[in-house]
């Protein structure tokens, strides 16, 4: 998702990307399943037009059954990452169990309509809880929330929400859902430029996260012209 | 009211009084005045014992070398190093004040600080400040989980990496990174590797030059800070003389000017009395 490039910086001696804020043109998922949640996201993080890291996790831990898909500037989605899993430890501990997604995705939202004029962040809120199951939560740029059972986000979104819509099925197997969203990301990846590398997975299901890599040579295989 | 034991307390907070009148002298012509800014290659890599920072020495304004040997590399900790790009100025106040803190954190828990720590404290305060504090760093050290490097950016976003580069030469650097790095590394293999980094940024970027400062941190044992490993740009020697013999140009005519003296005086210099009077014992 590209920020807004204000160049404070005008000077012949540094380039643009240094000084432009850096963003996560990003391909992010996350889909429900009958035990959990899957979430995905491709590895790449841009200034402009250099790929500043190829090997990014965007899938950020907040609670052992709550992670967050970030996408947008990078420096914003990881400081309200970081907030959040503050609040969500001390509320932890006041509560004396693992909080609710819901209650996760609230926070995101506080924060992000808040500081809706300097914030840049599209977030996705995944988790696993007692209450409700697997649950994922969409918190966009405005600040909004709706739980949504699949949902993506990032530049390269635009790209697949046909395929999104064609292929979706409500309580997949584990399997199933983890081949739908390498599959999605794999496509998102292959038309975003601002998307690419490896994808990244979690599994989130009562028994906690299960993360694994799909290489670059072991994404599967579509049209290429 | 105001007065002696009442006086007004001035309003805390940033003072924004003279930004219109900046941006309307501005829009005449007259900008504010740059801050230094250091074109420049800094490094870090993770080898197999440790990690090793790197830096070249040039420091610009605008297109004018200002320092042909400055220190890019600069002390956080005894078990971490930080190499600055960026502004000059705000490297510099950014990492002694993290390096402030993370001591009197070290004295406070009595433990060595983890690295992370000093990420986070200076992800922080950049976000805080909204990347306007603009300071790029490259933050290298080891601790009890082994040995890290951190890239940090001056909007306030890190990325945790076995190997990194930045600044206006990073790629240069990065492109020696990406062919040459492998895991578990010699601590020679890694020097030269990180030389060859900085030397891909001194010979191919404009805004970086001089020599090679390279700091290595093992995971166990004191840093070694290697200040000028290596002279990038020797300056080459002339080849012949270039200088003319004593007479080549003829003396026309000669005049010599006698000056008298009229008079010599000396002045005794007075101490001056720099404790008042009432203080002396």
């Amino acid at each position: 998702m590209a920020a807004s490039v204000i160049n404070t910086y005008a000077d012949p001696s540094m380039p643009e990307w240094l000084s432009a804020p850096h963003s996560t043109g990003t391909s992010i998922m996350a889909c429900e399943f009958n035990g959990g949640v899957v979430i995905g996201a491709d590895s790449r993080t841009t200034t402009g037009a250099y790929i500043a890291n190829r090997v990014t996790d965007k899938l950020t831990r907040i609670t052992d059954h709550i992670y967050c898909c970030r996408s947008g500037s990078a420096a914003d989605t990881q400081a309200i990452a970081d907030i959040v899993t503050y609040h969500l430890n001390f509320h932890k501990m006041e509560l004396g169990e693992e909080p609710l997604v819901q209650t996760a995705a609230a926070i995101f939202r506080e924060l992000c309509y808040n500081y809706r004029d300097s914030l840049v962040a599209g977030i996705l809120v995944a988790g696993w809880d007692k209450k409700k199951g697997g649950q994922i939560y969409s918190v966009p740029i405005g600040g909004m929330v709706q739980r949504q059972a699949v949902s993506i986000g990032g530049s390269g979104s635009s790209y697949v929400y046909g395929y999104v819509d064609a292929n979706f099925k409500p309580n997949m197997s584990k399997e199933e859902a983890v081949k739908f969203v390498t599959s999605t990301l794999t496509l998102a990846m292959l038309r975003d430029g601002s998307s690419g590398g490896v994808v990244r997975l979690g599994v989130i299901t009562e028994s906690g996260v299960e993360r694994s890599v799909v290489l670059g040579n072991q994404l599967p295989k579509f049209y290429e012209g | 009211m105001a007065s002696v034991l009442a006086p007004e307390i001035s309003s805390s907070g940033f003072s924004f009084e003279n930004c219109q009148r900046n941006a309307f002298l501005a829009q005449k012509g007259f900008p504010a005045p740059k801050a230094t800014k250091t074109g420049t290659t800094i490094v870090g890599i993770i080898y197999a014992d440790g990690v090793i920072l790197g830096a070249d020495t040039r420091a610009t304004e605008n297109t004018v070398v200002s320092d042909k040997n400055c220190q890019k590399i600069h002390y956080l900790a005894g078990n971490m190093y930080c190499c600055g790009a960026g502004t000059a100025a705000d490297t510099e106040m950014t990492t002694q004040t993290v390096a402030s803190q993370l001591e009197l954190q070290r004295l406070h828990t009595g433990r060595t600080v983890p690295v992370e720590t000093a990420a986070t404290l200076l992800k922080r305060m950049l976000f805080r400040y909204q990347g306007h504090i603009g300071a790029a760093l490259v933050l290298g050290g080891v601790d009890r989980t082994g040995p890290h490097i951190y890239c940090i950016y001056p909007h306030g976003s890190v990325d945790k990496l076995p190997y990194a580069t930045m600044g206006s030469g990073s790629l240069a650097a990065m492109a020696v990174f990406e062919s040459g790095w492998k895991p578990k590394m010699t601590e020679e293999e890694g020097k030269k590797l990180v030389r060859d980094a900085i030397a891909a940024g001194i010979f191919n970027d404009l805004g970086s030059g001089s020599n090679v400062d390279i700091c290595v941190i093992r995971n166990s044992g004191p840093a070694q800070y290697l200040r000028t490993y290596e002279e990038a740009n020797v300056k080459g020697k002339k080849q012949g003389s270039y200088r003319y013999a004593p007479g080549t140009t003829a003396v026309l005519k000669q005049r010599v000017i006698p000056l008298e003296v009229e008079s010599v005086a000396v002045h005794p210099v007075q101490p001056m009395e720099v404790e008042p009077a009432s203080s002396r014992r």
